[in-house]
Formats: structure tokens, C-alpha cells, sequence
């Protein structure tokens, strides 16, 4: 199981995110923003938290134009697993891989700290190893979290039970509680808590390892 | 040719940076200001001299890049 990690200048959950990866089993290839092409034989791609191009212009907007992005729409296209956190979730919003846009949080303030979350859905490669309902604590760390969507893609989304996580007490605003968000093929997740900070005993919490162990699972299936 | 882009959130999206704003001002003292919505202005200087297919462009840079259609709206000056 071959992972991908974009590193964008500005990521800086890069090494956190291909820990958690190695941790679960994957093999980890770093992948430079400005390269053309993935690495033959990825099975999965990792886009980390954190202020790719210093959050210019828009959250993630920039490293949306990049030119390993057009590599990863073209991945995901194809079907590729791929998962964005944070800032990732940002920047697969601006390539039009997620629907929806992150906006400033409703209460202005850059927000961190760990939050409850509710595990929505476990039909998906990312959430299949936790239980519909579970209630896990994973921390955030933002200050553009707030999911904005219209009322009828909110119903969509819950509609096609692709929230795959939402906030017990939302923080920042977002619509619908929404805090992670699949694709309509279920393969891409985009979410702004961080599961890469809660999956060793060292980080006094383990509750975002699922998320690891889930999709590594898939791809050994897949 | 010079292009003046301007880029808002669209009416009915709540903005929160606006909001803070209108309560700063009224907390220096200026009554009355019912609402205040905060955008950005982004200068081009163009090599294209035809009217017609700078604002083409830019139209095409605003739709790709320069906003999100999702939630900002924008205008285009040309001089």
C-alpha cells in the first residue's frame, strides 16, 4: 500500500500525516508541489494541514492551481483514495473534488483544541474500522473551518450520507455540523479536524487512528 | 490595459470580518451604519491593448482563480 503526501511551501502537518500512514501500514512517498506527475503506483494520496502559499488570495486556492493538483484531480478521477485535512480539505474544496467552500470561522477567532466529533457514516474507505455514531475526539486547529454550503446541498449531502463527520458542538459555524465531507464516489474525504494528531498513545489520544487503519484496509481490498 | 477586479461575497452570504467591522465602528462612536460588507480589489496590468478580449480574459481569470463562484461574486473595470 503506496501513500502520497503533497507537500505544498506552507504544509506543515506533512510529517505528522505520513507518520500516521506508516503507522498503519502504509509505505509513505513524500510528493513536491511543483512536480507534473505522482509516483507510479500510489494507492492513496494525502493532502496535510497546514498554510500552503501562506493562505494568498483564498485558503488553498493557490495550491489548487498547482501542477501536482492537476495530477491529483486526475487521480481522483480515476478513482484514487485520496484524503485532505485541514488545509488539504481546503485545497480539494478550491479544485472542485468537494463541494462547498471553507470560510472564516462564525466566531473570528483561530480555533485549537480538541473537539467531539460524531462518525456519520462507515461506508467509507476512511471511517469503515469506527461504528455509525461513534463519538470520538479529535483535535482542530483553524481559523478558516466554517463550512458553507447551501441549504439544499447540506440536505444532498446528508441525503447521500456523505457527512462523514460532524461537530457535537460546532465551533466554527459550519453548515449542517459538517466537519468531514465525501465525494460522490466516496473516495475522496476532505475534513478539518485532525485524525493525524490522535493516533498514538504519545498524542493522549488515539481516536483518529481509524481513519488510518480504515483506508489502509481499503487498499489491500481495493 | 489596466483591469480593476473587484470580489465580494454574494448578497446572502454572511460575512463575519464585515460584521466585526460594523460593530468596531459603532464602538468608536459612528451610529448608523446598518451593515458593512468587506471584499477585495485585485489590480491587473494586462499586455492585451483590445477592450473586448481583455475583459475575456479576465472574466476567465475571475472564474479560474481570482474568485470563487461558490460564494463571491465579481466585477471587472477595464481602463
Amino acid at each position: 500500500m503506496k501513500v502520497g503526501v503533497i507537500v505544498f511551501p506552507g504544509s506543515n502537518c506533512d510529517r505528522d500525516l505520513a507518520d500516521a500512514f506508516r503507522k498503519a501500514g502504509a509505505d509513505v512517498t513524500m510528493v513536491w508541489h511543483k512536480d507534473t506527475t505522482l509516483p507510479v503506483g500510489l494507492d492513496a494520496i494525502g493532502i496535510p494541514g497546514g498554510f500552503s502559499f501562506g493562505d494568498y488570495l483564498r485558503c488553498g486556492a493557490i495550491a489548487a492551481q498547482s501542477p501536482i493538483c492537476r495530477a491529483v484531480v486526475d487521480f481522483a478521477n480515476r478513482g484514487g483514495f485520496v484524503i485532505g485535512i485541514c488545509n488539504g480539505f481546503q485545497v480539494l474544496c478550491e479544485t472542485g473534488l468537494l463541494p462547498g467552500v471553507l470560510m472564516r470561522n462564525a466566531g473570528l477567532k483561530f480555533i485549537c483544541r480538541a473537539e467531539g466529533l460524531r462518525v456519520e457514516t462507515t461506508d467509507s474507505p476512511f471511517t469503515s474500522a469506527y461504528s455509525k455514531g461513534d463519538e470520538v475526539t479529535i483535535p482542530i486547529a483553524h481559523h478558516d473551518g466554517n463550512y458553507s454550503a447551501e441549504a439544499d446541498l447540506v440536505a444532498r449531502l446528508k441525503g447521500e450520507d456523505r457527512v462523514a463527520f460532524s461537530y457535537l458542538d460546532n465551533p466554527n459555524g459550519s453548515a449542517g455540523d459538517i466537519a468531514g465531507v465525501l465525494s460522490e464516489n466516496r473516495r475522496v474525504l476532505g475534513m478539518m479536524p485532525h485524525p493525524e494528531r490522535a493516533v498514538d498513545s504519545a498524542q493522549g489520544n488515539t481516536d483518529g487512528a481509524a481513519v488510518f487503519t480504515s483506508l489502509v484496509g481499503a487498499m489491500a481490498t481495493a | 490595459m489596466k483591469a480593476r477586479v473587484h470580489v465580494m461575497l454574494k448578497n446572502g452570504v454572511l460575512d463575519p470580518q464585515g460584521e466585526a467591522v460594523r460593530h468596531a465602528l459603532g464602538a468608536l462612536g459612528f451610529a448608523g451604519v446598518d451593515g458593512v460588507r468587506q471584499g477585495k480589489v485585485i489590480e491587473l496590468d494586462l499586455a492585451e491593448t483590445e477592450k473586448d478580449k481583455a475583459e475575456a480574459a479576465v472574466r476567465d481569470m475571475c472564474e479560474k482563480l481570482l474568485a470563487n463562484t461558490v460564494i463571491e461574486s465579481y466585477t471587472v473595470e477595464l481602463s
